[in-house]
């Protein structure tokens, strides 16, 4: 099987947030990771090798650092990686993104199958998968928490929805989105890391795609963010005083009122 | 096009340099320098109090938005029943028309759902597009996108809305993708700018740490997935009118890749997190999975769901399905009932927009506090054995 993860490279989230005094951003020290959701299809692109043989792929656009998320996936095992990175290609949200991606996976050439995360840490938005597949044409199925066979040209996999899950079948080539339940991210091993170091990584430009450059980056994006402020947090804490059983009455009369319970 | 630094203007404050994500600003000669690594994304002109900063953007104006109006709300359905979800977006959606002083529609599609569209209009929608076959009985991506991309071809709305589920999230951004349009994904927050008569979309990024306001100037139709359970529900007026429009769709355009061969029903949970008016959650203070009937007891007296942070989905003491946070579900309910739960920023991402919130756990400083109604500072293993008693007692069970 050949095999295309998409990886994107996320600042550590857990250190971003907004000072509610100034309204600005805070960032100490951010340290980018891979999507953790993406790590979970690097991991599946791996096991689907493991059992059915073939290449795994990996490809991120970004800037020139984003190079580290793909020699971390050639670590975890990966095949080969690609960097699409370009002045051209900052800015982009989901259509743009998906553009670009669609043609550097055209570039390649041929593949079975093609594996994103849910979604990402920063856009946390999870429409970049679907939009790919659309402008491949092939089909997809998003939340997939299990992959159960790759049979005569169709693989058949468990989509997570609200209340259960849906076995689904799709024929191959398609696109797959998966959820945290597939599996448990692998770590580099040691040869990975030996051969992430010297590794070469292929870098594409949007002259090397042969874009529009008006479908990519910014220019390609029909979206565009006007405001940025910190969530309101204006609500009133209260907190209980007194031994347990006081402090459990007054809690059960104050939900009463507010007819809560 | 791209990233400038007005020098006159710049002061070397940095402001930008520290509010930039992605480590891409630094300082030269007290002037802000924008490296490679800069995404355009936008932080630092927010931050910027001297305006020194600015993205140029050519503005591709489109010439047939004019063409465009109407707000149109995708009415999900499984099973012949309507995602509640449609509702709130039916609610939202009649303010959005109202503002724009357009009409509100609903797109119906399944088999033999044709009842349900005057329950549509009763919630306000001044139409309903309908489509029945049985090759929409249940939902795949080929055929709804198909169904609506014609649509919308056809009648042109200006903004649609889908609700933000495991459908509207797969469906939006297929239909963005063949409209080539932009879509705004979980929502928590619509608005008319009436002056230039644009969808102002606010949703949460950064794992909800900040929140973003985008739009879409000039592609349309502006989409939208809207998160269940923010907005407020459309109420029912028997007396509103409106119109159901029957459209036939060619069984060849019905087609479909995927195919579903199987639904399993999680019966792991009793109560639905997503919508449920209570949930009770557990974190590590619990101690270990035994400890979790604690929970699952104070949940069964006040028929709630039972929620966990991460930190225990990944110890094992619970499935996954139960998982609240950035990483797990988002959830919404009238109340929230955190035991030995720490409260970090990843948690709160996940349900900090709930009514009210009750925070249990033994130490002052803990997070959870700052976001909580009603904090108890104190050992879960006294207070919430001592709440269910307290709640059974009351409840009369
Ligand atoms: C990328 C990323 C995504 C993440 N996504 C999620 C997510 O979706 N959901 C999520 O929950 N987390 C998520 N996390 C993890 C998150 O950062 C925290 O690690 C996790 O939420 C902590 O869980 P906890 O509060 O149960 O445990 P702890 O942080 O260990 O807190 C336990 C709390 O229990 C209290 N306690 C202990 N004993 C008692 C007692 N007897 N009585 C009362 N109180 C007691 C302690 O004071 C403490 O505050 C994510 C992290 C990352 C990096
Ligand atoms: N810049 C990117 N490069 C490669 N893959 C990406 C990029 N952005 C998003 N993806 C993929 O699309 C998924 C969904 O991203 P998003 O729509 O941003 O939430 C991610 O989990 C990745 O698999």
């Amino acid at each position: 099987m050949e095999i295309i993860v998409c990886i994107k490279q996320v600042p550590g989230t857990t250190e971003v947030k907004i000072d509610p005094a100034t309204n600005t951003l805070i960032r100490e020290g951010v340290e980018s990771i891979i999507n953790p959701f993406d790590t979970y299809a690097l991991e599946e692109g791996l096991r689907m090798k493991e059992r059915w043989g073939g290449k795994v792929t990996t490809i991120t656009m970004g800037p020139p650092q984003a190079e580290k998320a793909l020699r971390e996936a050639i670590a975890m095992g990966i095949d080969e990686g690609v960097l699409l990175s370009d002045r051209a290609f900052a800015g982009a949200d989901t259509l743009a993104t998906s553009y670009a991606l669609f043609r550097a996976i055209e570039k390649i050439g041929s593949y079975d199958l093609i594996i994103c995360g849910k979604q990402t840490m920063d856009g946390d938005t999870g429409q970049v998968g679907p939009e790919l597949a659309e402008r491949l044409g092939t089909p997809f199925v998003t939340y997939v928490k299990k992959v159960e066979e790759v049979n005569d040209g169709h693989i058949k996999v468990e989509r997570m929805i609200e209340d259960g899950y849906e076995v689904v079948e799709m024929p191959l080539p398609g696109l797959i989105t998966v959820v945290k339940e597939i599996n448990e991210p692998r770590l580099p091993s040691l040869r990975g890391m030996m051969k992430a170091k010297s590794a070469e990584i292929t870098i594409w430009t949007a002259s090397d795609l042969g874009v529009d450059t008006s479908k990519v980056g910014l220019a390609g994006s029909p979206t565009q963010v006007v405001r940025i402020f910190a969530p309101e947090r204006s609500r009133k804490s209260e907190i209980l005083q007194g031994d347990v059983s006081s402090q459990v009455d007054q809690l059960v009369k104050k939900l009463r009122e507010a007819k809560i319970v | 096009m791209g990233i400038k630094v007005i020098l006159d203007k710049c002061t070397g404050c940095k402001l930008c340099l520290k509010s930039c994500p992605y480590n891409a600003i630094s300082i030269s000669e007290k002037k802000a320098v924008i490296g490679s690594s800069c995404t355009l994304c936008g932080f630092c002109v927010e931050a910027c109090k001297l305006e020194a900063i600015v993205i140029e953007k050519e503005e591709a104006k489109a010439a047939d938005i004019a063409d465009y109006s109407g707000v149109w709300v995708f009415a999900e359905q499984r099973w012949g029943r309507i995602a509640p979800v449609v509702y709130e977006l039916l609610g939202e959606g009649r303010k959005l028309a109202d503002a724009l002083e357009t009409r509100l529609s609903a797109a119906l599609l399944g088999e033999n759902v044709k009842e349900k569209a005057s329950d549509l209009i009763t919630h306000g929608a001044d139409e309903v597009y309908l489509v029945e076959s049985k090759f929409l009985e249940s939902y795949l991506d080929d055929a709804y996108s198909r169904v609506i991309v014609d649509m919308v071809r056809e009648h042109k709305p200006s903004i649609l809305l889908m609700g933000a589920t495991a459908i509207g999230r797969s469906l939006a951004p297929k239909v963005a993708a063949m409209l080539e349009t932009g879509l705004t994904a979980d929502c928590t927050a619509l608005e008319i700018d009436t002056e230039k008569k644009l969808l102002l979309q606010t949703r949460p990024a950064f794992g909800g740490n900040i929140m973003a306001t985008i739009i879409c100037p000039n592609r349309r139709p502006q989409i939208a997935t809207v998160r269940p359970r923010v907005m407020k529900r459309a109420s029912r007026n028997e007396k509103k009118r409106g119109e159901i429009i029957e459209k036939k769709m060619k069984p060849e355009d019905l087609s479909s890749r995927t195919r579903v061969l199987d639904f399993v029903e999680d019966l792991t949970e009793k109560v639905k997190l997503e919508e449920a008016d209570i949930i009770v959650s557990g974190g590590r203070g619990l101690g270990g999975p035994e400890n979790f009937k604690l929970v699952e007891e104070l949940a069964d007296v006040l028929e709630a769901a039972v929620g966990a942070s991460r930190a225990t989905v990944d110890a094992g003491w619970i499935p996954y399905s139960h998982q609240v946070g950035q990483t797990g579900k988002t959830v919404c309910p009238k109340l929230y009932i955190a035991c030995g739960i720490s409260g970090a920023i990843q948690h709160l991402a996940g349900m900090q927009t709930s009514d009210v919130i009750v925070a249990v756990n033994k130490d002052p400083e803990a997070p959870i506090f700052q976001v909580a109604t009603y904090g108890i500072v104190g050992d879960l293993f006294e207070v919430i054995p001592a709440l269910t008693a307290k709640f059974k007692e009351m409840l009369g069970g």
